[in-house]
């Protein structure tokens, strides 16, 4: 189901579209099959899921924690996101400066990264012994794996490259335009940011912060790496489907299904309230 | 290229025919030299990929033991998955292509037998027992169970739903230490990984992981182990392709030099 528009620009909205047009088969065809390609896992969960145990696990005492947490630490991590991102994003699409494109390829390393290592990468420089981790030991008593906070580094690592490169192409999808026309007005570069950049692009933000919350909320090797595994202060959902998975299969259904109906309720009812409005 | 064809088909058939027998003499748990078995398969050698799933904890072990069988063998090839026990029971019963499955605790084979994966009854090769890993020198002077609950030592445990989980959870309650642990890590390696990283102060895992990582980390032994040994138990798949190869190898890690690897390893005969 289409979340998100690609780009997040807003749509034209009163354009009714052309009457009964023929679909070409070539286009048809796979993107049938493509739609069956995603679709059909989920039938697999909801054929497969105890229907009947459902209620019972659904009051089970972890879940609803974990549940909870996972919403926190994915909400946190997408603000986190938003802050840092949508800077670096203009930075990448509206100043030139030496090493850009090295700088757009560094942003997209946690995208190809396995998340795993992603984990023991953030370990080593934020764990007890790492390059900064060590130091914030010492100095302040601050620690982040095992805690709720590096739930939310963790997450917020892997899911900033999707708001960065969704951000990014809103702005250079952005007509410069009204920015120059700001700028000759006498609109200093912050002014023309806060008032005329950030408006033009907030459906691209908003459509790359639900993108970055949807895969904050799935993370889990990054996670477990970095964060560790404890009821309460770090086991999100996908933590706990994945140990459930090693006992109780039904019991890993029905928490997989529980985050989707969860997730895709959020998102949908964003959607409407947000990202569609002009 | 057809009669030899027959004629491994044959040899293979020959043994599992002799395996199978010894194995359904075999009603112990416990493996006892299978001398039929093993002459069966120095005989014949093996041909074909023999896909193997084995518990996390085997991993340095059963590398080196395919090695070996695959030397012996010289048309095998051994392709190994590694993971946490239940993860793997839960993949070979939803039809993951597994000849031989080696389990680190009973429960997990269970699982699989319950479901009428395995040919034959499972046959328990070694035992492992815990010791508490801390980073080299014991910087925290951890000598038993109890030193783990001293405020500001960061312990990870395996979650109970894996073999190294439980069996710490049975030493725990053995030793009546109570005891919270930083993180629940989801299998022996990465609880491992977590004290070599220097992120926790200590960590339950198997003498033998302890041992492989003896550049990083030291091994504690402690006397509430004894009470949660864990076996091991291996057996031949009813779904395996190669159906001869698996035979050979779980004969093979059974043999006198399967055992010499294992017990080096620091595993202990069952």
């Amino acid at each position: 189901m289409p979340i998100v528009d690609d780009t997040g620009a807003a749509r034209p909205a009163k354009v009714a579209p052309p009457r009964r047009q023929r679909i070409p088969v070539g286009l048809l065809l796979p993107a049938g099959l493509g739609l069956l390609f995603l679709t059909f896992p989920l039938i697999g969960l909801l054929v497969r899921a105890p229907w009947t145990t459902l209620p019972r696990r659904l009051t089970e005492p972890g879940v609803l924690t974990a549940l909870w947490l996972s919403l926190q630490c994915a909400s946190l991590a997408t603000v986190a996101c938003v802050l840092l991102g949508v800077p670096l994003a203009w930075l990448l699409a509206r100043v030139e400066f030496p090493g850009r494109r090295l700088v757009r390829a560094l942003v997209t390393v946690p995208l190809v990264l396995p998340p795993v290592v992603g984990g023991v990468a953030l370990l080593l420089v934020f764990g007890r012994r790492g390059l900064l981790g060590e130091w914030l030991d010492t100095t302040f008593g601050i620690t982040f794996p095992f805690t709720t906070t590096g739930v939310v580094i963790a997450e917020a690592f892997v899911a900033m490259p999707f708001l960065i490169i969704a951000v990014e192409g809103a702005l250079r999808g952005a007509d410069s335009r009204y920015e120059e026309a700001a700028a000759t007005l006498g609109a200093g570069r912050w002014t023309t940011f806060t008032h005329v950049t950030l408006p033009l692009v907030a459906p691209g933000i908003a459509a790359g912060a639900v993108l970055c919350w949807a895969r904050a909320l799935g993370e889990f090797g990054a996670t477990i790496t970095f964060a560790g595994n404890y009821p309460g202060t770090t086991q999100t959902m996908p933590l706990a489907v994945y140990l459930a998975l090693e006992t109780d299969l039904d019991a890993a259904i029905v928490l997989s299904l529980i985050l989707l109906t969860v997730s895709v309720a959020i998102l949908a009812g964003l959607r409407d309230r947000w990202i569609t409005s002009p | 290229m057809t009669s030899r064809w027959i004629r491994t088909t044959l040899t293979a058939l020959t043994a599992v025919t002799v395996v199978g027998l010894s194995a359904c003499a075999d009603d112990t748990k416990t493996a006892g030299p299978q001398p039929s078995a093993r002459s069966a398969s120095s005989a014949a050698t093996v041909t074909g990929d023999v896909t193997v799933f084995a518990a996390a904890s085997l991993t340095e072990t059963f590398k080196a033991i395919g090695k070996d069988f695959e030397t012996a063998n010289p048309g095998a090839k051994v392709t190994f998955n590694f993971a946490g026990s239940s993860a793997l029971a839960t993949q070979i019963n939803q039809g993951a292509p597994a000849d031989v499955f080696a389990s680190a605790a009973p429960a997990n084979m269970k699982t699989v037998t319950d479901a009428g994966g395995g040919e034959g009854t499972a046959t328990t090769f070694v035992k492992n027992q815990l010791v508490i890993a801390v980073p080299k020198g014991n910087p925290k002077a951890i000598k038993g169970l109890a030193d783990l609950t001293k405020p500001g030592v960061k312990v990870a445990l395996c979650a109970e739903q894996v073999p190294c989980g439980a069996a710490a959870k049975k030493a725990l309650d053995t030793a009546a230490v109570k005891l919270t642990p930083v993180t629940l890590e989801q299998d022996v390696k990465a609880a491992l990984s977590k004290v070599k990283l220097g992120e926790v102060d200590a960590a339950l895992v198997y003498r033998t992981d302890a041992k492989v990582a003896t550049a990083d980390v030291d091994g504690v032994e402690f006397p509430e182990s004894a009470g949660a040994i864990n076996d091991y138990p291996i057996i031949v798949l009813k779904k395996a392709k190669n159906a001869a190869g698996a035979q050979a190898f779980v004969a093979y890690v059974l043999s006198d030099k399967g055992k010499a690897v294992l017990t080096a390893a620091g595993f202990q005969a069952p």
